[in-house]
């Protein structure tokens, strides 16, 4: 038990990369999901399908391939990317690709008379896309985003093979050396479940920030109790 | 039969475009529809249609449900776009502007955002920005659109919320307030851009019953106060007949007939007003 007990800032130090490529990943999946998303809607058809090629083919390839193409490939090409570069650019553009079909699909859940009350009042179209219909499609993109964050943090597990030192990697270099593969891989499930638990937290935060707009409008059911009790002389509802 | 009304306002004949054009303008339109097609797939939703509104008329269109009477508004607003034919407004060509020879080519985004800062639109289903507040609802295109300062916006917003009688409610959501007081700050955030002409669809349709009284009343006084151009589109009779300098009937994409509201009410000319007057006025 020692043996692991002294393990463990090796597994900690694992956690540091594994969250710092999570955060960068997750920076490009977004500066690349936004885009796209909004892209995928576009009126010029050559725009619409260039982003529809992105989704389409970082969604529709594994990975892990990805990862290998971009780590063991592009080297062959004369293309050299350190592990950490490589990581990052694969993970990131991949979430990115789900990301991108996460904001298509709440931007185009903004009922269009929001489009046409901005026309109305002479908005450009990055504005109406800007202070008209992102503020209300974060709302709806938010919950999915989170699940994709999570899925992110797990997809950092793959960096593990192309010889970054993440939670997994040291893991397994650690069980190597000390054994006491039950007690590793134990602390190492509970270290991944309570840095997806963070995530949650944090987008739960998020959403309450975004959405508070949206309390729940005037229960009518329960103002007319209200107006009710006071007709009677303020019985109580 | 047109009704002009003259007004001070517009009085400074327009000055033309070169563009060729068989029937000149008269100096004191603010609206012209002339030969106006739109059809929807294989619904012909507008039929060469003719239509002029003078400054500062008050127009009402009456009509059948589905008879073209919203199109004719969205045609304005430039949410739809004509199929054939020409839309004025104050003089200048809607949906066409005129090239280097002086034939009229369609409009690009830049002068269809030139002729929207005449226009303004109250819709059915209100359409105000959830995520803001009624004040910034009103401040935000003002704002972004027209350049002015945030307090010269907030001043203005807050002077026409308590016009419209909702001073205190600035600050709430949209989605706080009944149908009624939503239309009515619609109506305010659409009048703080001091559109020359205002359209109005159906803005009592979508409410209940007991909150149409106090959006037509904000409508009523509006009506009497400005020499804005106003053409509502409107099953409410009653309102049509005090507030409008003018009643358009409208059936299957076509003008029935139009006259003062005492002589459209009272004794229409043609059958399908009448059988359509009778239908909705004993309902």
């Amino acid at each position: 038990m020692d043996a692991v007990l002294n393990g463990l800032p090796h597994l900690f130090r694992g956690a540091q990369v594994t969250v710092e490529i999570t955060i960068l990943a997750a920076i490009l999946g977004a500066a690349m999901a936004f885009p796209m998303g909004v892209l995928r809607l576009s009126k010029r058809r050559l725009v619409r399908t260039l982003a529809g090629a992105y989704v389409e083919f970082f969604r529709g390839t594994s990975a892990l391939v990805q990862l290998f193409w971009l780590f063991f490939v592009l080297p062959l090409a004369g293309i050299k990317l350190d592990p950490m570069t490589a990581g990052v650019l694969a993970l990131g553009l991949n979430i990115g690709a789900y990301g991108a079909e996460v904001v298509r699909g709440a931007v185009q859940s903004v009922p269009h008379g929001q489009v046409e009350a901005a026309i109305a009042l002479n908005m450009t179209e990055m504005q109406r896309m800007r202070r008209v219909v992102i503020p209300q499609a974060l709302v709806a993109m938010l919950p999915p985003l989170g699940n994709l964050a999570i899925e992110l943090l797990k997809l950092t597990s793959l960096v593990s093979l192309i010889t970054l030192h993440d939670i997994t990697f040291n893991a397994q270099t650690l069980r190597e050396s000390v054994g006491h593969t039950t007690e590793i891989f134990a602390a190492v499930l509970l270290m991944y479940f309570v840095l997806a638990s963070a995530i949650s937290v944090g987008m739960r935060a998020l959403e309450r920030r975004v959405g508070r707009w949206r309390e729940a409008p005037l229960d009518r059911s329960r103002a007319a109790l209200r107006q009710l009790a006071d007709t009677m002389g303020g019985v109580p509802a | 039969m047109t009704i002009l009304k003259t007004t001070t306002l517009q009085s400074d004949p327009v000055e033309r475009q070169a563009v060729p054009d068989p029937t000149p303008m008269k100096a004191s339109d603010m609206v012209r529809f002339r030969q106006v097609n739109k059809r929807f797939g294989e619904t012909v939703v507008l039929r060469d249609l003719d239509l002029d509104v003078a400054p500062a008329e008050k127009v009402a269109v009456i009509g059948p449900s589905g008879s073209g009477k919203t199109t004719i508004l969205r045609l304005l607003m430039t949410l739809e776009q004509p199929d054939s034919g020409t839309i004025e407004v104050d003089g200048e060509h809607l949906w066409h502007k005129a090239n280097k020879r002086g034939e009229l080519i369609p409009a690009d985004e830049k002068h269809l955002r030139t002729m929207r800062t005449h226009l303004g639109m109250v819709f059915q289903h209100f359409n105000l920005f959830p995520h803001m507040s009624v004040l910034r609802n009103i401040i935000e295109p003002l704002v972004r659109v027209r350049g002015m300062s945030r307090e010269e916006a907030a001043t203005r917003g807050r002077t026409l919320l308590d016009m419209v009688g909702l001073a205190e409610k600035e600050c709430a959501y949209p989605g706080r307030l009944s149908g009624g007081q939503q239309q009515r700050v619609a109506i305010a955030r659409a009048l703080a851009m001091e559109p020359k002409v205002m359209l109005f669809d159906e803005v009592t349709s979508a409410l209940d019953p007991e909150l149409v009284g106090e959006v037509l009343s904000v409508l009523r006084e509006l009506a009497q106060q400005t020499d804005m151009t106003m053409i509502f589109v409107t099953h409410e009779m009653r309102f049509a007949r005090e507030v409008a300098d003018r009643v358009v009937m409208f059936d299957q994409g076509q003008i029935v007939e139009q006259g003062p509201p005492c002589e459209i009410f009272k004794d229409p000319t043609s059958p399908r007003t009448r059988a359509f007057l009778k239908a909705v006025l004993e309902h």
